[in-house]
């Protein structure tokens, strides 16, 4: 049997295969843009990321609607909030080794970075808790509540996501799954961890800093 | 048993260096798991030929039988079939609430329908036909075509696109059943504020309306997502980018639109259902708010998704004049960019929506001028396409006549369009009968002829038989002139001062008989649609059986079975022509290599389409399903109370970590 010459035994009117290339030796997986997984979370992060660019437009829409700003509301404190962005901006070190030790495929190393990563995250979440209660406004006060709710809870909803994602990608490190291809996965973890920290800074400064300039 | 090539075999293919990347997984210096050599044990397509390896390839990338295995199944063409024919069937809802408007229109004071009902009945045609159809069948086709074209095993990410099909068609049924039950939507298709807000529309109608929304675009983002992926990273060795075919480009261009487009729409719909269930002040002037912001967030959205309702008709358009002229296309590259173009311009537009709302006067004029801008791309494949039939040799079967049917609709709805892009006349014809004809003339011109034309050409693919011509020319003709019957009039309605929106009018108005003529069409026009339905079910039943490729058509679908097998290709083909199939008209240039028992697929470099990896694709999973029903408990618990979300996350992130968790002998444990 010759993989090529014309055969007899193809079903009917299906062309007969002459063989070019062989895939064999071709890696199982590899990192980065190499991988279809790096350009779905690149796509996620679009989409979310539409989605902070139109919320923080909505925000100044109502800025410039109503002129004046905060409305009847002191602006939000600064303390946990300012605390949360330090440690933020922190995390980006572990994440940054993660990434590195995961493309090493050191299995050691990132299970060490991924608990760190993971308690990072559970701190940030506490956190952001102490920081939604001295926000002095609440939802249903004004517009200017509302917005300023919207862009909290959408950041929060993607740092508990992700939060989420390391911890259950941190225990199936210590599994006998922690192999292969999942430190591929590993690297598009902390990728989509920088979006988020890339997100909050933004939002940090119009939500807690933008008020007492404007 | 492999063996050696000879040279000769290159002839018209690259050598194997443009082919492959011949690069390693692992990073520099790394010993990577990814460059073990592949387990002697395992059969791969080099060692088996002929029938034993297409059953074994069917075995390895099949569907289990029963429930469980149907819910679980993650190959594109069955995810990509039932996408497509919920769409129709939601077509057919849309169209079936549309006669009953029509009927109650018939004449002057009629008592068929009460107010409110006419309320609900054009929300619901309008919301059914935008979201449920029209963005839906597009990504549809591109489910189950845009693998097949670019000569891949599976979509990119096939559990993410399961769980889309499941989160639609759930969004979909939802909205169904609350209008069953007397709680339909009734504030229009875009459900402006303040009439939307909670002061005017108490009760649950706009929260299921709003909810409808975030379940179609979280499921239609999804698909645009994979589908992207795929194009980008899935393609046969040796596509190119200008190897790709047409509709995949359109396909390509229209996912960009939705995952830039879709957001919006998600965001104004959130800050309604907010302001109506947690009192949230978005769009409440009283505290600050204002009402313009969610017809600005919501245009944002809505004129784009005219182009995502238009984009993927272009690739139905661009397969069909192509196969049937039998030449290429002319003008590929301008074909290409004139897409694009669409792509970005679709998003200058959004404000022409609002020109009675009193914006400044430049910015007027300025959006008046890149409304008509459009008109250039547009215009420019329109004669793309009829050159290429012009120099081609046509042969007219029914694809081809809906495809001629939509030149003649989408060039009369364009005409229409341009007049209402000049602010005088659109405040003249604001809301009356002469915008419900423009924008159906470029809504059903310009995707459901088309459509009509991609079934048509695509069925024998799809149920390995053919569609009877006869009763396709019969469909074609009843459906032109039901059309043109139901909507011509219809502007002459409007110019004369008939609003739309409107339960019945009086005999004064002197409208009742154009009215009646457009019922009578809209009837004519359904039965076209009965008629078709007709031919799809007796075709698919005893039609005659299709070849492989029945039309001669050069793309990489018609290199598979009718209908395709479950691994689509027995071996993934190499590319070397735009028109891979006129190139290789005796046999197939193809990769080996690859693993009969386990589903890999080859991974390629986005720009030249070098083979890169060779990666698994993902098993059959249940817990897409099951996070598609946690996703919708979830989404109909909020309607009812905002804790929903909070219990409601609990099962979800339970049934994602289900999906993303590796099962044992899987692929990623070899
Ligand atoms: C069977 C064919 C169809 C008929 C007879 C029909 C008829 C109508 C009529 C009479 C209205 C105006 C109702 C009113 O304002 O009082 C309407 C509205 C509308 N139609 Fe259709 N239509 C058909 C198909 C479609 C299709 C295929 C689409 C989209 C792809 C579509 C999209 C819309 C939209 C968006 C509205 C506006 C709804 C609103 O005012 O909120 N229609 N249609
Ligand atoms: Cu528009």
């Amino acid at each position: 049997m010759t993989a090529g010459s014309p055969d007899p035994q193809v079903p009917s009117g299906l062309l007969p295969h002459r063989i070019v290339l062989n895939a064999r030796q071709m890696p199982s997986y590899s990192y980065g843009p190499r991988s279809p997984i790096w350009w779905g979370t690149l796509g996620f992060c679009a989409v979310e990321g539409m989605g902070f660019v139109l919320a923080v437009g909505a925000y100044f829409y109502l800025v410039f609607v109503n002129g004046t700003w905060p409305l009847s509301a002191p602006a939000p404190d600064l303390f946990w909030s300012s605390l949360h962005t330090v440690l933020m901006l922190g995390s980006l070190y572990p994440n940054y080794l993660a990434k590195r030790n995961g493309e090493r495929e050191d299995l050691r190393k990132v299970r060490r970075d991924l608990v760190i990563m993971s308690l990072i995250g559970v701190a940030l979440l506490g956190l952001r808790t102490m920081e939604l209660g001295t926000t002095h406004v609440k939802w249903d006060h004004n517009a200017y509540g509302s917005i300023v709710w919207l862009l909290l809870g959408l950041h929060t909803a993607h740092l508990l996501t992700d939060v989420v994602d390391t911890i259950v990608l941190a225990v199936l490190m210590f599994t006998r799954h922690g192999h292969g291809k999942r430190f591929s996965d590993v690297g598009d973890n902390a990728f989509y961890w920088y979006f988020v920290v890339a997100s909050w800074l933004p939002i940090y400064v119009i939500i807690y800093w933008f008020p007492r300039w404007w | 048993m492999t063996r050696a090539l000879t040279s000769h075999e290159f002839d018209a293919v690259p050598e194997v260096t443009r082919l492959a990347t011949g690069e390693r997984g692992g990073l520099p210096g790394v010993q990577s798991e990814a460059d073990a050599p592949p387990s002697p044990d395992e059969l791969r397509d080099d060692q088996v030929d002929g029938p034993e390896l297409s059953a074994r390839l069917a075995k390895t990338w099949g569907t289990e039988k029963g429930l469980i295995g149907a819910l679980s199944t993650v190959d594109h063409k069955i995810i990509g079939r039932r996408y497509i024919i919920t769409a129709i069937i939601f077509l057919f809802l849309g169209g079936l609430s549309a006669v009953a408007m029509r009927l109650q229109l018939a004449q002057p004071e009629s008592k068929l329908i009460s107010p409110d009902l006419y309320n609900q009945l054009f929300t619901m045609h309008g919301t059914t036909m935008m979201f449920l159809f029209g963005v839906p069948i597009g990504e549809a086709f591109a489910v189950y075509l845009v693998p097949l074209m670019v000569g891949a095993r599976n979509i990119a990410f096939p559990r993410l696109n399961a769980f889309s099909y499941y989160v639609y068609l759930f969004g979909g049924i939802m909205i169904w059943v609350a209008f069953m039950l007397n709680i339909g939507p009734d504030t229009g298709w875009f459900s402006y504020v303040p009439l939307a807000g909670p002061e005017f529309s108490p009760g649950k109608r706009v929260d299921f309306w709003a909810q409808m929304i975030t379940f179609t675009e979280v499921a239609g983002i999804a698909v645009a997502i994979s589908v992207i992926v795929t194009v980008f990273k899935m393609r046969a060795p040796g596509m190119t980018l200008d190897r790709i075919p047409l509709f995949v480009w359109a396909e390509l261009v229209n996912s960009f639109v939705i995952v830039f487009a879709l957001p919006a729409v998600v965001t104004a719909s959130a800050m309604l259902i907010l302001d109506r269930l947690v009192g949230t002040h978005f769009f409440n002037p009283a505290e600050g708010g204002d009402a313009l912001l969610y017809q600005h967030l919501f245009w944002f959205f809505g004129h784009p998704e005219v182009y995502i309702i238009f984009l993927p008709a272009t690739g139905w358009v661009s397969a069909i004049v192509v196969t049937f002229a039998r030449r290429q296309a002319f003008g590929y590259i301008a074909l290409v960019l004139s897409l694009i173009a669409t792509g970005f311009l679709s998003f200058g537009l959004w404000v022409h929506h609002m020109f009675t709302t009193g914006l400044p006067q430049l910015g007027a004029s300025f959006f008046t001028a890149s409304s008509m801008l459009i008109a250039i791309p547009n215009g420019i494949q329109i004669f793309c396409w009829i050159a290429t039939l012009w120099d081609g040799r046509p042969v007219f079967r029914t694809p081809l006549l809906f495809v001629i049917g939509f030149f003649f609709i989408f060039v009369a709805g364009g005409l229409s369009g341009i007049m209402l892009a000049s602010v005088p006349l659109d405040t003249q014809v604001h809301d009356t009968f002469f915008v419900v004809a423009h924008f159906h003339y470029v809504l059903i011109g310009g995707n459901v002829f088309p459509l009509l034309g991609a079934i048509y050409y695509w069925f024998p693919k799809f149920a390995g038989r053919m569609m009877s011509e006869r009763l396709g020319k019969w469909h074609f003709w009843l459906a032109f002139i039901g059309f043109n019957v139901t909507f011509f009039p219809m502007h002459i309605t409007g110019l004369m001062g008939m609003p739309r929106r409107v339960y019945t009018y009086l005999p004064e108005m002197g409208w009742g008989s154009l009215n009646l003529i457009s019922t009578i069409g809209a009837v004519l026009f359904f039965a076209s649609f009965v008629l078709f339905l007709y031919n799809i079910i007796s075709s698919a039943r005893r039609g005659p059986v299709a070849e492989p490729n029945p039309w001669n058509a050069g793309t990489l679908e018609w290199a598979a079975a009718s209908p395709p097998l479950p691994q689509n290709f027995d071996r993934v083909p190499v590319v070397t022509n735009r028109e891979p199939l006129w190139a290789n008209r005796d046999s197939l240039p193809v990769v080996a290599g690859l693993s009969v028992e386990n589903r890999e697929q080859i991974v390629s470099t986005i720009t030249h389409g070098r083979a890169d990896l060779r990666e698994s694709s993902p098993e059959p999973s249940i817990w897409p399903f099951l996070t598609a029903v946690a996703t919708t408990i979830t989404f109909v618990g909020s309607i009812f109370t905002p804790w929903a979300v909070v219990w409601g996350s609990i099962p979800l992130a339970l049934a994602l970590i289900g999906w993303f968790w590796p099962k044992t002998s899987t692929e990623d444990e070899r």
